[in-house]
């Protein structure tokens, strides 16, 4: 890679990541009594409950996207991994299973372990923020459950996630 | 037919028989998408009937879409039959010869008692004025068309000079409804998509069908309990045993040629490695050892290596190994994407998914012509290549708008033959060995 072509690829990483950060503000407004949804506050912040699984605007979101063919936690969902992990730290008898999925393109086997790769970046993402292992169970899907099934990009972005569901509170 | 009218009957004729043959398809429609020019033609007389009622099924018709659909043969439309032999010696060799044919089928038909009916037939050289077959096949009365598939394959056999592999089956998996309301269906079928069959049915998806070398078993992968798993399924007693359900993923079984191993990809050792499990015992061997996915594992015809999809180099890509483990050697350089591998029973070509951009199609990798590959499918989504056992004829699956789809394919990718399910998806087309009588 040349120079320009790193400054070039820099300037868009910032240009994403703006665009990122800004979306965040608008999807995720701080709840009026919960908990903050930063990582560095959500630890100071009072203990979750199995109610605020339904009630807490962070804990509330339990889907997390991937680029196509990628494994990466994009920086915009760091936020939902932290408030899930503080979840599991605060619930120890918690447990949650990590759903992988796929877009369609490629084959259904190699998807399978493209799946459970992207349950595992989620698993260690959670496990780095003090999910326990013990609490997490990956398990991929591949293409095989679409959410979204017409043939085109913006389709396929909703079908590569991790679904976060929850199987003890 | 020079009277309009009697044209018009005879096109109503047709048509109701069309659809004749789709209800007892249950579903499956059977189309011809293009046709090859250069074939070699070819007429099946109509078969005569000696006595008795008329048999349920048109032989001829069905030994015409077989040698239609496998591209190597240019059946002479029923329509422009103008004679009707049912013996070679009532051939007129001059009106075959003005037709331009190479070849006429002649047959008749014939009660075998107790349910039972016999197929006469004989396959002449019209230049030479030369029998090259007189056969007679005996089949039950609601299994014609299996009668017509076997003197498909014994034509197919003398002309060509390999053995045919119309009176073959096939498996697939059918997805019909969304959400809760799933329904996954493991079915075999007539390598024409008739006579279905329902082996295996489950709300969670089902995948990746594999035949024992004998056609008895199917192995395949069920999430029927959450988490992947393989079974074993007798197709004809239904019997079912669990061969592995260990964490992670259980995926991509796939028989050894002698059928006492299988090959799969298991994930319980941190990510997804190529294994071989011995039948008898349930003995698990490690064959690779990397932290990419390692998948889809495919023997050659040896039984000695094993060829697999592999994203070690970043993408993935073939590679193939000792079936006892050792280095892997990549055989795949051409294309952004290679995984799939179906290999040809003489381990010449191997079929492949190869994706460049958001185009995936089936490529075919000749190992006689140094690694040339050649395009059988137009894409954009095709996936899961199975050669037919002569290697005549491939199956993939496609999508036709929301539909999943299966295609048979020529191995020169010109005649292409759509197996349609009509409510849902079809996928994961699997085609079945030669059938042991």
């Amino acid at each position: 890679m040349n120079a320009t072509a790193r400054i070039t690829l820099a300037a868009l990483l910032c240009v994403g990541l703006a665009a990122c950060a800004k979306k965040q503000e608008v999807k995720a407004p701080p709840p009026e009594s919960g908990p903050p949804v930063s990582t560095e506050t959500t630890t100071t912040a009072g203990a979750y409950t199995p109610a605020d699984l339904d009630t807490d605007a962070c804990l509330r979101q339990r889907v997390i996207y991937f680029d196509f063919d990628k494994d990466v936690i994009k920086p915009e969902f760091q936020q939902i991994i932290a408030c899930h992990a503080k979840y599991l730290r605060d619930r120890p008898m918690a447990r949650m299973t990590l759903e992988g999925n796929t877009d369609e393109r490629g084959t259904r086997e190699y998807n399978l372990g493209l799946g459970e790769r992207r349950g595992n970046a989620v698993m260690s993402a959670l496990e780095a923020d003090g999910g326990q292992a013990s609490q997490m169970n990956v398990v991929s899907y591949g293409e095989e459950r679409p959410v979204c099934r017409e043939h085109n990009e913006d389709c396929w972005s909703k079908n590569r996630r991790v679904e976060i569901v929850y199987t003890a509170k | 037919m020079r009277n309009p009218r009697l044209l018009l009957a005879f096109l109503m004729f047709v048509c109701a028989g069309l659809f004749a043959t789709q209800t007892q398809a249950q579903g499956l429609t059977v189309q011809i998408v293009n046709g090859v020019p250069s074939a070699i033609p070819i007429t099946v007389v109509p078969f005569g009937q000696s006595a008795g009622p008329p048999p349920s099924v048109d032989i001829a018709d069905v030994v015409s879409m077989d040698l239609n659909r496998c591209g190597k043969f240019r059946a002479l439309p029923k329509s422009e039959i103008v004679e009707t032999p049912t013996v070679g010696g009532e051939i007129k060799f001059p009106t075959w010869q003005q037709l331009k044919q190479d070849y006429i089928v002649v047959g008749k038909t014939s009660d075998a008692g107790n349910g039972a009916l016999r197929a006469d037939f004989e396959l002449w050289d019209v230049n030479r004025q030369q029998r090259l077959l007189g056969l007679s096949i005996t089949g039950q009365g609601s299994d014609l068309r299996r009668v017509a598939h076997q003197i498909a394959d014994q034509i197919y056999q003398k002309i060509i000079g390999v053995r045919g592999a119309f009176d073959t089956r096939i498996a697939y998996v059918t997805a019909v409804g969304t959400g809760n309301n799933s329904q996954y269906s493991l079915i075999i079928a007539d390598s024409d998509g008739y006579n279905p069959q329902t082996v295996v049915r489950s709300r969670e998806p089902l995948l990746s069908p594999a035949w024992s070398p004998d056609g008895s078993k199917i192995a395949y992968v069920s999430f029927e309990h959450g988490d992947s798993a393989i079974y074993l399924q007798d197709v004809t007693t239904g019997a079912r045993r669990l061969l592995s359900n260990k964490r992670g993923i259980n995926g991509a079984p796939k028989f050894s040629p002698d059928g006492r191993r299988l090959a799969l990809s298991l994930s319980f050792e941190g990510n997804p490695e190529i294994y071989v499990m011995d039948l008898g015992s349930g003995a698990l061997t490690r064959i690779t050892d990397n932290l990419a996915i390692d998948t889809e594992p495919e023997w050659t015809p040896d039984g000695a290596n094993i060829v697999f999809t592999s994203d070690r180099s970043g993408k993935p890509q073939l590679y193939e190994v000792s079936a006892s483990g050792g280095a892997a050697q990549r055989l795949t350089f051409q294309g952004q994407y290679n995984a799939d591998a179906s290999i040809s029973y003489d381990g010449n070509q191997i079929a492949m998914v190869q994706g460049n951009g958001n185009v995936y199609r089936i490529a075919i990798m000749d190992k006689s012509l140094g690694g040339q590959v050649r395009f059988v499918s137009p894409g954009n989504l095709d996936e899961s290549p199975s050669f037919a056992p002569n290697a005549s004829m491939l199956l993939y699956a496609s999508t036709e708008g929301p539909h999943g789809v299966l295609y048979a394919v020529s191995d020169d990718g010109r005649v292409r033959q759509r197996l349609v399910l009509s409510d849902g998806d079809v996928r994961e087309p699997a085609w079945g060995p030669y059938r042991q009588h």
